[in-house]
């Protein structure tokens, strides 16, 4: 029975519930003078690690928070350690050019230093919506990965997680070290309290770039442009509320 | 519960922020059968009040008066109780709280300036009365019928005119409804400088009739500093056009003040022209525990001189506010704080995301310290925030759900304010008819601390004579005794309008009605409200 050190990815992005734009130039989502916050997936990430500690006290030893991305990646990080998360590393990077291989990449250079056994990370970011970063990494460490997981269970050096799939729930097995994705349904995160955010200041950050892990992340895939959708067609439309009252009425919908 | 479902609705009760996608959450009352079914319960507010009687003065509306009004009125402008339609009146004649029910048989929804210009003039010459109505989500009974008063609806009146978006001026209809005209502003950076509970309900109009507060009068200040200028119909029939888009103008007397907070006594509100602020870049909620009103107070204090010009709410409700949220309210997510006496939520806007955050946490951190505050959450993203502001918005609908709800709306100064409650609560104890099973259920105290302004909401079993004379007029003599306001906010309506001597001199009180004899001679505009009889 090892001890558990734990990873979780933490990803900065644009407020879930933030009306979002294309820029004038069509290349990406607007995201100046927007709210960004940290990846909801990653919080439950976040979350869980957390979670896990409290269910298995005497066997997690260490929780990273690791974020790649602009310089206010910083303020996720500060969240994932107000939630409870013991440290965290920041590689410094342009968010622009950063696509779920590179990250990958970066997360198995820190891996490889850290020496977690566990990495959590979020089923996707809410920006790209890749889901790949996660899978990439596993492949790349030679690890298994449990992806979409909604419970997470520790026996020993075993792990229990049930997955959601298509048609239904999927329970796997598998040992530590491995990769596991969280899901929406894994928890509900905790709000960060006055306490803990006083204390996660005191909590140690250290920053790294890709020349530091000597990771190259040229960008593999081009953007060619970013478009709105089209706006939606159909339905009938009826000239005031009353038309519709009477018109619910017809059908005996009131 | 699948959590995707549970995720939207719980934690997106939108309050405006920064590019905030408009949700259409409308301030949910009960789901229309069930609505419907509760209200026809509802009594009529002239067999509860047998002392008020109609005025005889005003004329019953006959047939002629319907084809006239139809012949001058757009289409479909006309709701008239044929016998058979009556539940299409219920919702104009029954209050939000269904504490009071009028018996109006003529519903009349203008589409124009001109032509409610057109039937006010009539009423005025035929001596109809009238209620003006918004969104009828008033909490004194102001917006209703007594008797058989005509109801003039501005749920028709409902175009925004023109935004300037560099000086920030809104011009629009009375009926706009406040949520809509946000969301409008939304996407110009723009917002409205007030928010209240009833946002997806209430309209413009009223809630310039009425003066409304809300939740950001800390920060925006009055309705009577915001709005620019009116378009009002008096109740002749002339329209007072005073609609400017300019911020200063010192020239005679200001009108427009005399119709801000008259609850439709002396002419109904068409239009109206606002200055609004721009929607803030940075914003932040924190939800503090703190275990004495002594510490509510001194963590205001400190909120005010660290936070300064960045403190945009600061709010406080009890716990027998939250348990009452827990056993009725509609947010089902779990409250972030354990069990303490008191509660205050606090809202920082401003332009510069890192300038706010240290503000905030270097305050909260002091307070912590000082053992002012003993526990609070900060939220992370916009969800939490909706979330935490949830928690004190729903407290209203949490009372109205729990069973009769009688609410008062009190400014009092700051160090007494929470004693209101606590007297209170001994009263009806030592009276034996609050606690477990008993007659009153429960005695909550909340508010707009910042503002100095209780609420106090005392649910019953149902609407009493008994209960009623046990709280009234102890609360208003209370209120007296220190100077306070028995309407900080909501107005007189019905409600209050006999109790006006508690809070204003006779003088005063012969002045406004010098003032409304010689602008309403005939008395038509909602009568037997707002001055004391």
């Amino acid at each position: 029975m090892s001890n558990i050190r734990i990873l979780v990815g933490c990803k900065r992005v644009i407020d879930y519930a933030v009306k979002i734009r294309v820029n004038a130039a069509r290349t990406a989502v607007e995201t100046n003078n927007v709210k960004h916050s940290l990846n909801p997936f990653d919080e439950i990430a976040v979350e869980e690690a957390v979670r896990i500690r409290q269910r298995l006290p005497s066997r997690v030893s260490d929780i990273i928070a690791l974020s790649c991305g602009s310089a206010k990646s910083a303020e996720v990080l500060r969240t994932a350690m107000a939630m409870g998360a013991d440290r965290a590393i920041h590689v410094e990077a342009e968010d622009i050019k950063l696509q779920p291989l590179s990250v990958a990449k970066l997360f198995r250079a820190i891996v490889e230093k850290e020496k977690p056994n566990l990495v959590i990370l979020g089923k996707q970011a809410i920006d790209d919506d890749s889901n790949q970063t996660g899978q990439m990494l596993a492949g790349l460490l030679g690890w298994p990965q449990i992806t979409f997981a909604s419970n997470v269970n520790i026996e020993d050096d075993n792990l229990k997680v049930t997955r959601e799939v298509d048609g239904g729930l999927e329970t796997l097995s598998s040992k530590l070290p491995a990769v596991i994705t969280a899901d929406l349904r894994l928890n509900e995160p905790r709000f960060a309290t006055l306490p803990n955010i006083m204390k996660a200041k005191k909590k140690p950050l250290v920053t790294y770039t890709p020349q530091d892990l000597n990771v190259d992340i040229t960008p593999r895939l081009e953007v060619l442009s970013v478009t709105e959708p089209p706006p939606r067609q159909g339905g009938g439309t009826v000239g005031s509320v009353d038309e519709l009252v009477s018109k619910l009425k017809e059908v005996g919908a009131l | 519960m699948r959590r995707f479902g549970q995720f939207i609705p719980n934690r997106l009760n939108p309050i405006s922020f920064t590019n905030t996608k408009p949700k259409s959450t409308l301030f949910k009352l009960h789901p229309p059968c069930r609505y419907l079914a509760a209200v026809r319960k509802v009594a009529f507010t002239a067999d509860k009040y047998p002392h008020i009687k109609r005025n005889p003065n005003f004329k019953e509306i006959t047939d002629k008066d319907i084809s006239y009004l139809t012949s001058i009125l757009s289409q479909n402008a006309l709701i008239v109780d044929n016998g058979t339609n009556s539940s299409d009146l219920t919702s104009f004649n029954v209050d939000w709280m269904g504490k009071y029910r009028g018996k109006s048989r003529v519903v009349v929804r203008p589409k124009s300036t001109e032509e409610v210009a057109k039937v006010l003039k009539y009423c005025g010459e035929k001596r109809i009365a009238v209620v003006p109505q918004g969104g009828n989500t008033g909490l004194v009974g102001g917006s209703i019928p007594v008797f058989d008063e005509m109801v003039i609806s501005t749920n028709h009146l409902n175009k925004i005119r023109s935004f300037d978006p560099v000086a920030g001026i809104l011009v629009c209809d009375a009926g706009c409804v406040l949520e809509v005209l946000d969301n409008h502003l939304a996407e110009n950076g723009y917002m409205m400088p007030l928010d209240l509970g009833a946002k997806g309900s209430c309209q413009v109009g009223g809630n310039v009739a009425t003066n409304a507060g809300g939740l950001r009068f800390l920060r925006y200040g009055s309705l009577h500093g915001s709005v620019l200028g009116l378009e009002v119909v008096l109740p002749d029939g002339t329209i007072l056009d005073n609609l400017l888009t300019l911020r200063k103008d010192n020239t005679g007397y200001d009108l427009k003040q005399l119709f801000i907070g008259s609850e439709g006594t002396l002419g109904i509100i068409t239009g109206i022209s606002i200055s609004t602020p721009k929607r803030p870049k940075a914003v932040n909620v924190a939800v503090l525990g703190l275990s004495s009103f002594e510490d509510v107070q001194k963590a205001f204090l400190k909120s005010k001189e660290d936070l300064a010009e960045i403190l945009s709410a600061f709010e406080f409700w009890d716990f027998a506010a939250l348990h009452l949220c827990q056993l009725y309210g509609t947010n089902r997510s779990e409250f972030p704080l354990g069990q303490y006496p008191f509660y205050v939520l606090i809202e920082t806007s401003g332009s510069n995301k890192e300038h706010d955050d240290e503000k905030l946490t270097a305050c909260l951190e002091s307070l912590l310290e000082a053992s002012t505050v003993q526990d609070g959450v900060i939220a992370q993203d916009v969800s939490q925030m909706n979330n935490l502001w949830s928690f004190r918005e729903g407290i209203p609908e949490a009372s109205h759900k729990a069973g009769a709800v009688y609410k008062y709306d009190i400014s009092l100064p700051v160090p007494v304010l929470y004693k209101m409650v606590e007297d209170m609560r001994k009263r009806l104890e030592d009276s034996g008819s609050f606690g477990k099973d008993k007659a009153i259920t429960h005695v909550i105290g909340f508010g707009h601390l910042g503002d100095g302004n209780l609420h106090l909401n005392i649910t019953a079993k149902e609407y009493d004579e008994d209960v009623t004379k046990l709280i009234e007029p102890y609360v208003y003599e209370w209120t007296g005794k220190y100077r306070g306001s028995i309407s900080a906010e909501h107005g007189l309506g019905l409600m209050k309008a006999n109790y006006l001597g508690y809070s204003k001199s006779k003088p005063m009180i012969e002045m406004m009605r010098m003032l409304k004899k010689s602008i309403d001679p005939n008395g038509i505009m909602n009568p037997y409200k707002f001055l004391p009889d």
